[in-house]
């Protein structure tokens, strides 16, 4: 098993450099430092939520409300800044709604014992409702420029968009906390086993409640990030990004049974995304075709790791 | 692949150019514009029959001044997912971008990115924020609103021989846009038909709301026939409206003359049957076809989008049309487009 998911984040990672290679290869438009700024822009929000929804499912968990979380943050932004706040309140408390969404989702899971998957389907439509009632069907615009170009220009002097400091700074932290403390060990024993984590003495109801909690939060900087990049709060944002962001989680080695994955493969598998919907559009595939990829890759990664497993068991079968 | 498909183009371009010089017409290229333009023609979405047509327009225009043209854009008609396509038109360097608005404010800082990069951009159909008009050359749209009042009061009047008491059978009472077309029907109506009225008096007497609901605005088109039996027309300036109407004018074989904005493909019965003779809507083919010379001919220099500065459309200099670009940076396509017999079994089909 262990060999098996070492094996799954080298093949993603070895599926990255090939993509770009295959990319810069195919079109001359994608290895430009324009389309890095471009490819790292589009993912940004992504990546930013994949890290703790990787915590998420390896502790055996998942919240699906994280596209919506982030709407509501940003509605929130908006809604506020509408209403004569100064922006730079509007931004902590579009943190903050986010932090409360996942404090909520956790409460309904820890407290009343609730399938992740059940109560985070209900507030995915909670929450994308409140968006529309927070705004109606009206988007907010007109944002403080001084802000908005934080979403959408690249740090003077480069080619990178200021998201990538963000991205990098965040997955640096959730790469260490997951792989070098005692957080990161006890949200794998969670997915391996709850109830033998919880009689080896490991706190497994606030340990969900945070990991809960660091979604929401995660997911409202993601709704900091994306009002800023489209200078523009809308009740129909970022729809259909939950898909994107578990595809990129198990597709990046996670097991969606839980107790397994790393943090390098997850990131991997981000970027693996961007750079493949990139290299597909550059080379003039139709949008109508972009949409099996997301599906696809999430297929292939629930499909195959499974399939090697039986193959395996088949062969230790035939073995003895 | 990509470079065979490209000669192939390069190859039909030549082969239409070819033509192009024997023809009276002059098909592939046209004075004060650009050959060989690389133009994208950006719709809300894809696989919308609206936008098929529109991109029709856009494709015929491409073809008379000799541009290259691809229809590109998402499945989804959100800003975020087009302004995925406008970062790809910005790496692979096209030089004119003609798009319709899927959000008004979302795609704006790509589409400054883009005008940044050198492409000069005309919005078709929908438009970008007011405050941000400065990210495009021009906005292609329909009409005037006051103009969509006064053309269906031209309908009506035609329709009954310019005499007779009308009424009005409208969508909400709230709905804004129809009640600026209202607004502008009222004047029109007495300075332009001497011997036409309204059926109560004035026009704000004359309206009946049926909300954009099928039996409602059925029972308030009654409402209109048992309360004025002497009543020559009624204009519906909704396409539920109409429709309603038509359909109810049909089954009561009433006399009364309909008219209003419809949509070819529900009213088609009707105006084959001869229960109502006219209505009219926007055109998508013109939206895209003007916006496409609106925009080549900004990038070749003959027009630059200022507030009464004007651009031409068509193919040679007999039949040109001109358009002027009025306060807001918007261009009117004039009058709304009418459906008749003659022209409503291809429109039908379209949207």
């Amino acid at each position: 098993m262990r060999r098996l998911t070492f094996s799954w984040d080298k093949g993603v990672f070895a599926f990255l450099i090939l993509s770009i290679f295959i990319g810069s290869f195919v079109t001359p438009y994608f290895a430009t430092s324009s389309n890095l700024s471009f490819v790292i822009q589009d993912i940004g929000e992504i990546a930013i939520i994949a890290l703790p929804m990787a915590f998420l499912i390896i502790a055996g968990e998942i919240d699906l409300s994280v596209a919506s979380t982030l709407c509501l943050s940003s509605a929130a932004i908006g809604y506020l800044f509408l209403h004569g706040i100064p922006f730079w309140m509007c931004v902590i408390a579009g943190l903050l709604v986010g932090l409360l969404c996942g404090v909520i989702n956790g409460i309904l899971v820890t407290k009343f014992g609730l399938q992740s998957l059940a109560v985070t389907i209900g507030t995915l439509a909670l929450f994308r409702g409140l968006c529309y009632v927070l705004l109606g069907n009206e988007p907010v615009n007109q944002l403080p420029e001084s802000w908005t170009h934080l979403g959408y220009e690249n740090i003077p002097g480069t080619f990178l968009p200021y998201s990538t400091v963000l991205i990098l700074v965040l997955g640096a932290a959730a790469w260490i906390i997951l792989h070098y403390t005692r957080f990161g060990r006890w949200t794998f024993a969670l997915g391996i086993n709850a109830d033998a984590a919880k009689f080896s003495g490991i706190p497994v109801t606030q340990m969900k409640l945070v990991l809960f909690a660091m979604t929401g939060l995660m997911s409202g900087v993601a709704g900091v990030v994306y009002t800023l990049r489209f200078a523009s709060a809308s009740p129909n944002g970022a729809s259909g990004y939950e898909l994107a962001v578990i595809a990129s989680v198990l597709f990046g080695g996670v097991a969606i049974a839980g107790g397994v994955g790393t943090m390098w493969g997850v990131l991997s598998a981000v970027l693996a995304l961007g750079v493949i919907r990139s290299v597909l559009q550059l080379i003039d595939v139709s949008a109508n075709a972009l949409l099996i990829v997301s599906g696809g890759l999430l297929l292939i990664s629930v499909v195959l790791p499974r399939a090697i497993e039986i193959s395996k068991s088949h062969r230790k079968v035939a073995n003895k | 692949m990509q470079k065979k498909l490209v000669r192939v183009a390069v190859a039909l371009i030549a082969i239409t150019a070819l033509i192009g010089t024997t023809a009276p017409a002059n098909a592939a290229g046209v004075k004060g514009i650009k050959g060989g333009l690389k133009i994208a023609i950006m719709p809300k979405a894809l696989n919308i029959g609206y936008f098929d047509a529109w991109n029709k327009g856009a494709q015929t225009a491409c073809k008379e001044i000799g541009a290259r043209c691809t229809y590109l854009g998402p499945t989804e008609a959100t800003g975020p997912a087009q302004v995925q396509f406008i970062n790809k038109i910005i790496q692979q360097k096209y030089q004119v971008l003609v798009i319709s608005a899927a959000d008004q404010n979302a795609i704006v800082p790509a589409l400054n990115k883009a005008k940044a990069a050198g492409i000069t951009i005309v919005t078709s159909d929908a438009d970008v924020a007011a405050a941000s008009a400065s990210s495009r050359v021009t906005a292609i749209l329909p009409a005037e609103s006051a103009r969509i009042g006064t053309a269906e009061i031209d309908w009506i009047a035609e329709a009954t021989g310019k005499k007779g008491s009308i009424a009005i059978l409208s969508a909400a009472a709230t709905a804004a846009n129809q009640n600026a077309w209202i607004a502008a029907m009222g004047p029109y109506l007495t300075k332009t038909y001497p011997n036409m009225s309204w059926v109560g008096g004035t026009v704000e007497k004359s309206v009946f709301y049926g909300d954009d609901d099928t039996t409602k605005s059925t029972a308030q088109f009654n409402a209109i026939l048992a309360q004025y039996p002497n009543v020559a027309g009624i204009v519906a300036p909704t396409t539920v409206g109409v429709k309603a109407a038509a359909a109810e004018k049909k089954s009561k074989k009433a006399a009364v003359k309909v008219t209003g904005l419809g949509l070819p493909s529900e009213m088609a019965p009707y105006i084959e049957d001869g229960t109502v003779e006219k209505v009219g809507l926007w055109n998508p083919i013109d939206l895209g076809y003007v916006a496409v010379y609106a925009a080549a001919s900004a990038k070749s220099g003959s027009f630059d989008g200022m507030v009464g500065s004007t651009f031409k459309a068509g193919p040679n200099a007999k039949t040109q049309k001109s358009y002027k670009v009025v306060p807001g940076g918007i261009t009117y396509l004039g009058d709304p487009f009418t459906f008749t017999k003659a022209n409503i079994a291809t429109f039908k089909t379209i949207y």
